[in-house]
């Protein structure tokens, strides 16, 4: 401690200080800035999955995506959007897309796994983005903490129960129930389409454990009450009382009323 | 069909049967004859109905049993009470009370039907009111009036009528705690700075603070100001004023107006998430459109033109936070928002003009 | 008992029950009662159910509600859930929640019981409702039967309100947001709205006081008013006896139907046990209000598709009808530097300040147009009086567009239509619809009043073609036999009443307008068949005509 006091009084001492707490401060930010990045390695993919990935792109993607993944005006340019988006979009079946509509919309797939591995290959060998998440982050957290960031988060296009809900013109938020946890982690790196993108200086990759957890919980659970009428809320109580509770007090009442023959 | 023109319209619907009540009607046949029932003729047929009653009071018993076995045999309490055998006991004493509650309604409504006499009988309606008792009422209470004197003393009557149209406003008074005067609460919000230390934004739930750097473009945070969660009291009424979006998008895309210029960084914006419609978190954030959805009424609010209203029941923009960044790099409030926040109050305006002045 | 015991021998009792009810009898009078309602008469429909039904949803309403006060605790003191819902461990919550919480997962039946309480409640409601329909729809409303009427239309508000108050007790995130919004709306109003707001929630939203407030109101003050008007509606009931639908033997002096005991007792008794079945399978098998998906309320999160309960569905769906800017003009205003949130008090007051006026006034309206000042105890059926049925078909197509418009994000997901486009549809309806359901509903009658006609004079279409000798194929018509004939043409027909002058001699203007009213009620008229025209129908040379109906309803 002594010695290192001493040193201080060096008159090199402020320039050596001032060029510490810049690399403290520039590395700091680096690291913020490119935390997502970094599992952005594309270690898990051979230079064979990036060739016959781009044979794939080429034939598949280019025609909006342009050659090289640069986007034209059909389609965005898929550089620095990583192998994440590329695992969720190709492997939920949103792309490639079938028409041009609000929103690109769910459909078997149509490429294999593969396939797919090989595309994500490609589109991550065009610039650095988010990796498809290990599977140490999509289970074991804590549900409850999920439940919490999933309601401040998520909740308000997802509804509470996940179940989806409306946006703008004819785009929605779709239900989450049948969707992996790779997919959800991928979506929330992403952000794809008009979702917002929650990246890991946002919610921790800890959190998004948690809320795939909840996620999971809630889904393998069900409802203690019974059918859960797509968890839609009020509106789905009100027409199942109109329809069904009146509809078979009517019928009891039409045979009270009715004759014995 | 043959050809008949008596039902059919002249025009418009209109039938032309002018002086109907002069026109002969059909005649009440009156009650048509009774039809017997099978099991009124047949006894083997009275047999069986008598015999499916008593089945369905039968079934009653068996829910009754149900019930009670659902009750006792499944636990509930720590440990015991997973999802699974919450449902199958909610199940069983739905499907127990069922059985009970309809074998006994069904069974006796069954009875009815099939066993008790179906005559059906008329019987005459009386008036409502007699003319006789009505002259009776009206010489009691000429009589009661009379007695009390109050018309010939109106003294007695003005007082009493004042005296009474005054004892309620204690009632009414008794309620005035109730609630404070609201004053310019609604005014303010945690974001004002405290002793001149400017507030930082922070992630709700956990309220750790933000970097400007953590704010991707197209990322929504969910805001609540520095120093919210460790409030004692009142946490709640805060958040529900003071919580707030953070979007960054391309600050090419922002169209701010004269004087706001400096309220957003590089992109980066904080506004309300109180709509100012009702009040409903308008929390939906589409980051491609940079359209902000309220999900309870759909007011739609443009992220570019300052969350100007374009769709849906709400009247004003919302309200921006002004925000910079401190010198290590986390995002701060540099003043409380610039007018109340949430749904629109009689002195809302009165407010504004207090909060710019 | 003594005192008639001086004229004739004292009844003595034989058995021990006999001995008891005698002991009772002569102490309150039971003789006297059951002879005056013993046989009492009550006509038989299913449409003449649905105020059972809702009296005994009260009912089921009081027993589940009782059990759950047990279970309940209203404070809004933070606490720490520790229950059994993994999902919510360790999460920050009100007491409130969390005993609702508990009374979910850790109390035996305690789930089952908000079940049953939460269906009841929106079986209660919406039976009053198809209740009011019915006995709009009949003319039940008429002399003598105004203030009833209007005692149901009180009960109708006062439902809503248990309801509300009751939806709001859990303090989960989507009652809280419902809460939000009452404090908007309650804040819209001019002069006085941030006080009413303020001393409603005991200072800010949402501050610590309103669940133990809307406690209060839930479980005392508005089940007793319920009570209340639910016992003047009964008493009412039993002083003008209940209509019946016209038919043979049936008319304005008398009731036909069966007699309270034993016949009407087993089957409105029994039907009690119906109700409550018919909830406890909803409640055992159907999840009603997943509090515990909602979370706990918490100012800054929101779950799409939050929606109140369906009976305040229609205030919160005109509330997203109504838009708040037109182009760049705000509907909110500022007038002498004060607030009008017009694009909120607006929407929140008039269509149902509009729907609840009419509907208490309608009997008066009626009456004054018809100046009909007679007791009416046989119904109408909707179709004899066109005007009237189109007027409540109307109203009723104008609640359910508001009504979809508070689902409007479920119809656009589940239809795969935009969100926008769907409130534009609607804002569309909201002006038309009442228009088209009017014009469309009063067409439907007078062509189903027509078509009464038509069968009363020529007989039912039996299907059966019949050539005759000279080529002509013909359908032979079967007559009717005169009961069933009378269900047809025993109605009443009233027509226009023109205006006619006063006393004075001078017609005035309000009986111009009366006048006016009365030709735009009656003017479109079809006449119940005469006895004439049946004979002139007959004259028209229907020869083959099949064995009158009589011969086979007679042969028993």
């Amino acid at each position: 401690m002594k010695a290192l006091s001493q040193k201080r009084r060096h008159p090199l001492a402020a320039i050596a200080l001032l060029l510490m707490g810049l690399l403290i401060t520039g590395g700091l930010y680096a690291v913020a800035t490119t935390v997502n990045e970094a599992k952005a390695s594309t270690s898990t993919f051979s230079a064979n999955d990036v060739e016959e990935g781009g044979k794939l792109f080429a034939a598949n993607c280019a025609t909006c995506h342009g050659m090289g993944g640069s986007g034209s005006q059909d389609g965005p340019s898929l550089v620095g959007v990583g192998a994440a988006s590329v695992d969720f979009q190709v492997g939920t079946g949103r792309m490639p897309m079938q028409m041009n509509g609000p929103q690109a919309l769910e459909k078997p797939v149509q490429f294999n796994d593969q396939q797919t591995h090989q595309l994500a290959a490609y589109v991550a060998s065009l610039g650095a983005g988010p990796a498809i998440p290990e599977q140490s982050l999509l289970e074991g957290g804590d549900a409850a903490a999920g439940g919490e960031l999933f309601r401040t988060n998520c909740a308000m296009c997802h509804n509470a129960a996940a179940a989806g809900g409306a946006l703008t013109r004819g785009k929605f938020a779709p239900a989450l129930a049948d969707t992996s946890g790779k997919h959800i982690y991928e979506a929330m790196v992403t952000g794809p389409q008009n979702m917002p993108v929650f990246s890991d200086s946002n919610i921790t990759p800890e959190g998004k454990r948690d809320i795939i957890t909840f996620l999971k919980q809630i889904e393998t659970n069900g409802s203690p009450g019974g059918a859960e009428l797509g968890s839609l809320g009020p509106v789905a109580e009100g027409l199942f009382v109109w329809i069904a509770g009146l509809g078979v007090i009517i019928a009891f009442t039409i045979w009270l009323t009715s004759r014995t023959s | 069909m043959g050809n008949h023109s008596d039902g059919s319209p002249n025009h418009s619907g209109t039938v032309a049967t002018a002086g109907q009540n002069e026109v002969e009607k059909f005649q009440d046949p009156g009650l048509p004859p009774h039809r017997l029932r099978l099991a009124d003729t047949d006894p083997k047929a009275a047999k069986r109905a008598e015999r499916q009653v008593a089945l369905l009071f039968g079934i009653s018993v068996v829910g009754t049993l149900i019930f009670l076995v659902a009750y006792f045999a499944i636990d509930l309490g720590p440990g015991e009470s997973t999802i699974g055998n919450i449902r199958l006991q909610n199940m069983l004493l739905g499907l127990g009370t069922a059985f009970a509650m309809l074998g006994i309604g069904t069974g006796i409504v069954h009875w009815a039907k099939a066993l008790m006499p179906d005559h059906e009988v008329s019987e005459e309606r009386h008036a409502i009111r007699y003319e006789e008792d009505r002259q009776a009422a009206v010489r009691i209470v000429d009589d009661i009036v009379e007695e009390t004197g109050i018309k010939r003393r109106p003294l007695i009557r003005n007082t009493l009528l004042g005296a009474v149209a005054l004892a309620p406003l204690p009632a009414v008074a008794i309620f005035g705690d109730l609630g404070p005067r609201p004053d310019n609460k609604l005014a303010h919000t945690m974001w004002a700075p405290t002793d001149g230390r400017l507030k930082r934004l922070a992630r709700d739930p956990d309220g750790t603070p933000i970097k400007a750097s953590d704010v991707t473009i197209g990322s929504a945070f969910h805001v609540i100001p520095e120093g919210l969660n460790e409030l004692v009291e009142g946490k709640l009424n805060e958040k529900a004023k003071a919580v707030v979006l953070l979007m960054r998008l391309d600050p090419d895309s922002l169209n701010p107006s004269a004087g706001r210029e400096d309220w957003g960084y590089n992109g980066i914006v904080a506004y309300s998430k109180i709509c100012t419609h009702v009040g409903c978190p308008v929390a939906l954030y589409e980051q491609q459109t940079h359209h902000l959805l309220c999900p309870c009424h759909q007011s739609t609010f443009d992220l570019t033109q300052e969350c100007k209203v374009i769709f849906g029941p709400a009247s004003r923009p919302l309200p921006q936070l002004p925000i910079a960044v401190d010198d290590e790099g986390y995002l701060v409030a540099t003043s409380d928002f610039k007018e109340p926040v949430g749904p629109s109050y009689w002195e809302r305006d009165m407010h504004e003009r207090s909060i710019n002045s | 008992m003594s005192a008639a015991s001086t004229a004739e021998p004292a009844f003595v009792a034989k058995t021990k029950t006999g001995r008891f009810t005698d002991f009772v009898d002569a102490r309150v009078g039971g003789s006297g009662i059951l002879r005056e309602f013993g046989r009492k008469v009550f006509p038989d429909h299913w449409s003449f159910m649905f105020g059972e039904v809702a009296l005994y949803s009260f009912v089921i309403l009081l027993l589940s509600g009782t059990f759950l006060t047990f279970f309940f605790d209203p404070s809004m003191a933070e606490t720490h859930y520790d229950g059994s819902y993994v999902p919510l461990k360790g999460v920050e919550m009100s007491v409130a929640y969390n005993s609702s919480l508990d009374i979910s997962f850790d109390v035996r039946g305690g789930l089952f019981m908000r079940q049953v309480h939460h269906w009841a409640a929106l079986l209660f409601v919406a039976s009053i409702a198809v209740h009011m329909l019915r006995v709009f729809f009949t003319g039940a409303f008429r002399k003598p039967r105004e203030m009833n009427w209007v005692v149901g239309g009180v009960l109708l508000i006062l439902a809503m309100a248990a309801g509300f108050t009751g939806y709001s007790l859990p303090d989960d995130l989507l009652s809280g947001n419902g809460l939000r919004i009452i404090d908007g709306v309650i804040k819209s109003i001019p002069i006085v709205g941030t006080y009413i707001s303020f001393f409603l929630f005991g200072g800010e939203f949402p501050g610590t006081a309103i669940i133990g407030r809307l406690y209060m109101l839930h479980i005392l003050l508005v089940p007793a008013l319920i009570l209340l008007m639910i016992v003047l509606h009964l008493f009412m009931v039993v002083v003008h006896k209940h209509t019946q639908y016209p038919g043979p033997g049936r008319n304005d002096n008398n009731v036909v139907g069966y007699p309270l005991g034993p016949v009407y007792a087993a089957k409105a008794g029994g039907f009690f046990f119906i109700v409550f079945g018919v909830l406890a399978l909803m409640a055992g098998f159907f999840t009603i209000n997943p509090i515990w998906n909602y979370g706990p309320y918490d100012p800054s999160p929101v779950s799409a598709g939050t929606q109140p309960d369906w009976y305040i569905g229609f205030v919160d769906g005109a509330l997203r009808l109504m838009p708040g800017t037109l182009g760049d003009w705000q509907v909110e205003q500022v007038w002498f530097g004060y607030v009008f949130s017009f694009n909120v008090l607006l929407p929140a007051l008039v269509p149902a300040g509009i729907l609840f006026t009419v509907m208490f006034m309608y009997p008066w309206i009626e009456r004054w147009i018809t100046k009909d000042d007679r007791e009416h105890h046989v119904l109408d059926r909707p179709r004899n009086a066109p005007t009237r049925t189109a007027i409540g078909m109307a109203g009723f197509v104008w609640y359910c567009v508001m009504w979809a418009a508070a689902g409007s994000d479920l119809i656009a997901t589940h239809f795969g239509v935009s969100l926008n486009d769907v409130t534009y549809w609607l804002r569309t309806l909201f002006i038309i619809g009442p228009i088209i359901a009017f014009i469309v509903t009063k067409r439907v009658a007078l062509a189903l009043q027509r078509k009464d006609r038509e069968i009363a004079l020529h007989g039912r279409e039996t299907g059966r073609i019949v050539r005759l000798p000279h080529g002509e194929f013909i359908e032979v018509h079967a007559p009717l036999d005169e009961y069933k004939r009378y269900r047809l043409v025993g109605f009443e027909s009233p027509e226009v009443l023109p205006a006619v002058p006063n006393e004075h001699g001078v017609v005035t203007r309000k009986e111009k307008r009366r006048a006016f009213l009365s030709r735009w009620f009656f003017e479109d008229r079809v006449a119940p068949a005469t006895p004439a025209e049946l004979e002139a129908a007959h004259g028209h040379g229907h020869a083959a005509v099949e064995a009158p109906e009589e011969a086979k309803s007679l042969s028993h």
